[in-house]
């Protein structure tokens, strides 16, 4: 049985060595060679192949949020204000928080499973004893390609999902092209773009950091890679979910 | 030279290595048998420094290796080469690269002398032409080969090989063994060869070291050990179901 003791200290453990791994890995991206490929082939992986899945998401997303806020807002005869609605929550929360859940989802279990399996049949291993440092050959690749496609990703999903909202808009309520395309880009400051796109960095290399942490922790087979994926998963979700969080409040206070 | 002194090691609360010390002297071949699961995997990365000792020494060619720094450790290790157990290849690489890993990441060697290179270690251990393989193409036995071919390909005066013939076929195992022995003979390389194959030892070693409950019980020339009164390694090398190693376990029931 675990105590609640064991619990709580097992995740000081995760926190320290989640730690550990984020100092490593930064000074490792500044000590060279950087291998363009291979941060390349991460960044296809992670940004480009996510493409549909997130299209999907942020359409449908832009959709239901019209079509709920329009409900409230027929009601008060305000339906001008759904466009604005639609564009704010969407640049400031909706697209960066979906883009980083569905990369966690989809890119950091592929990364905690591949390095978990690495591991296991000891490639780690082998690595090192070819003089390969596997921070910088595995994690380094991999945190800039998802820090650095991610806030394109979520870019992406606020346009498509502004987009979702104008179907619903336009050609449903009867607002008329121009006039939601006006409200949108009037509605929008420089601010809500900013805020909402660095947030993503951050949640990049939480997705990065966790997969990694957990694939390299990898104990005892295929049962042991199973169980990181899905610590990796959760965890990352867990951290997105409380950086967002804090990063909202930050904002809150700077940008208000 | 390599020398162990006085290796401790332990995971969690269970101790591993107990005050081992070895000496391996430089062109010559030592076989370390033991039972599985009593470290011997756990002593070749103490030597090459993929884990640290809790207390102890390893030196190799009198440099400490844990007190080593990055560069230096690097350096080191690109004059060593090591077969794992189930090969350990890169998986989302071709054989080619698998082999040619190290001389990539670390010599600027053009791609042409490159690609000689991989080839050549590819035939000297009997697959030649199969660069553009995927390891998940091969069998247990091509990958074990494949994994000494990425091991001698970058020229090292040290190999280590981690039970090089367990889960092969007689026959391979009979070739990897002549290897060994020839990479000895020829390029007067100094090997540690981890197995419980007593055939395969009696065939490469110079000397032979039991590892029995985290220490050295004995060392000696194959002749030696094969004449041996010691009980505990007489059961061993005759692999014989009664003796002093399953009546410890007896006890522990």
């Amino acid at each position: 049985m675990i105590t609640l003791g064991e619990k709580i200290l097992s995740f000081w453990y995760f926190l320290g060595g989640l730690t550990s791994l984020a100092l490593q890995s930064f000074y490792w991206v500044f000590i060279p060679p950087l291998k363009k490929d291979r941060i390349f082939e991460q960044a296809k992986k992670a940004g480009l192949d996510s493409l549909p899945i997130v299209s999907l998401l942020a359409l449908f997303i832009g959709i239901i949020m019209a079509l709920q806020t329009a409900v409230q807002m027929q009601r008060l005869g305000s339906e001008m204000y759904i466009a604005s609605i639609v564009a704010l929550s969407l640049v400031r929360e909706l697209g960066p928080v979906i883009t980083a859940l569905v990369v966690a989802g989809r890119v950091g279990a592929a990364i905690a499973a591949e390095i978990g399996s690495m591991q296991v049949t000891e490639q780690i291993d082998a690595l090192e004893t070819l003089a390969t440092n596997p921070i910088k050959y595995l994690v380094v690749p991999r945190l800039l390609a998802l820090s650095l496609t991610l806030p394109i990703l979520a870019l992406y999903a606020d346009i498509i999902g502004i987009l979702g909202g104008y179907f619903v808009c336009v050609y449903k309520i009867g607002i008329s092209s121009s006039m939601y395309l006006h409200i949108t880009f009037d509605s929008l400051l420089f601010k809500d773009l900013f805020t909402g796109l660095l947030k993503t960095v951050f949640f990049g290399m939480i997705i990065a950091f966790v997969s990694c942490y957990e694939g390299f922790n990898v104990e005892g087979g295929a049962e042991g890679v199973g169980r990181a994926t899905m610590r990796a998963v959760v965890g990352a979700f867990i951290l997105i979910i409380t950086a967002d969080c804090f990063f909202t409040a930050v904002f809150y206070f700077i940008f208000p | 030279m390599i020398d162990i002194i006085k290796l401790n090691k332990s995971f969690n609360g269970h101790r591993v290595l107990d005050n081992l010390s070895l000496k391996v002297e430089t062109g010559s071949t030592c076989v370390i048998i033991g039972r599985s699961g009593c470290g011997k995997s756990v002593l070749l990365k103490h030597i090459v420094g993929i884990l640290k000792p809790d207390s102890g020494h390893v030196f190799v060619d009198g440099k400490e290796v844990n007190k080593l720094k990055d560069n230096e450790l690097d350096a080191l290790r690109m004059r060593m080469g090591m077969v794992f157990q189930g090969g350990a290849l890169f998986d989302s690489l071709t054989v080619a690269e698998n082999v040619g890993f190290g001389l990539i990441e670390h010599n600027h060697l053009s791609r042409k002398e490159l690609l000689e290179r991989v080839e050549e270690s590819l035939c000297l251990v009997g697959l030649c032409g199969i660069g553009n393989l995927m390891p998940s193409e091969l069998s247990g036995g091509m990958k074990k080969r494949v994994s000494l071919a990425r091991a001698i390909c970058i020229k090292p005066d040290i190999i280590f090989y981690d039970e090089p013939t367990t889960g092969v076929d007689p026959i391979t195992a009979d070739s990897i063994n002549e290897l060994i022995r020839s990479l000895h003979d020829k390029l007067k390389v100094t090997s540690i060869v981890v197995t419980h194959d007593m055939k395969s030892a009696y065939k490469v070693a110079d000397r032979i070291a039991m590892l029995y409950q985290g220490k050295i019980i004995t060392e000696g020339a194959p002749s030696e050990i094969q004449n041996t009164d010691h009980p505990v390694v007489h059961q061993f090398i005759n692999g014989l179901a009664k003796g002093p190693i399953t009546e410890t376990l007896e006890q522990f029931k």
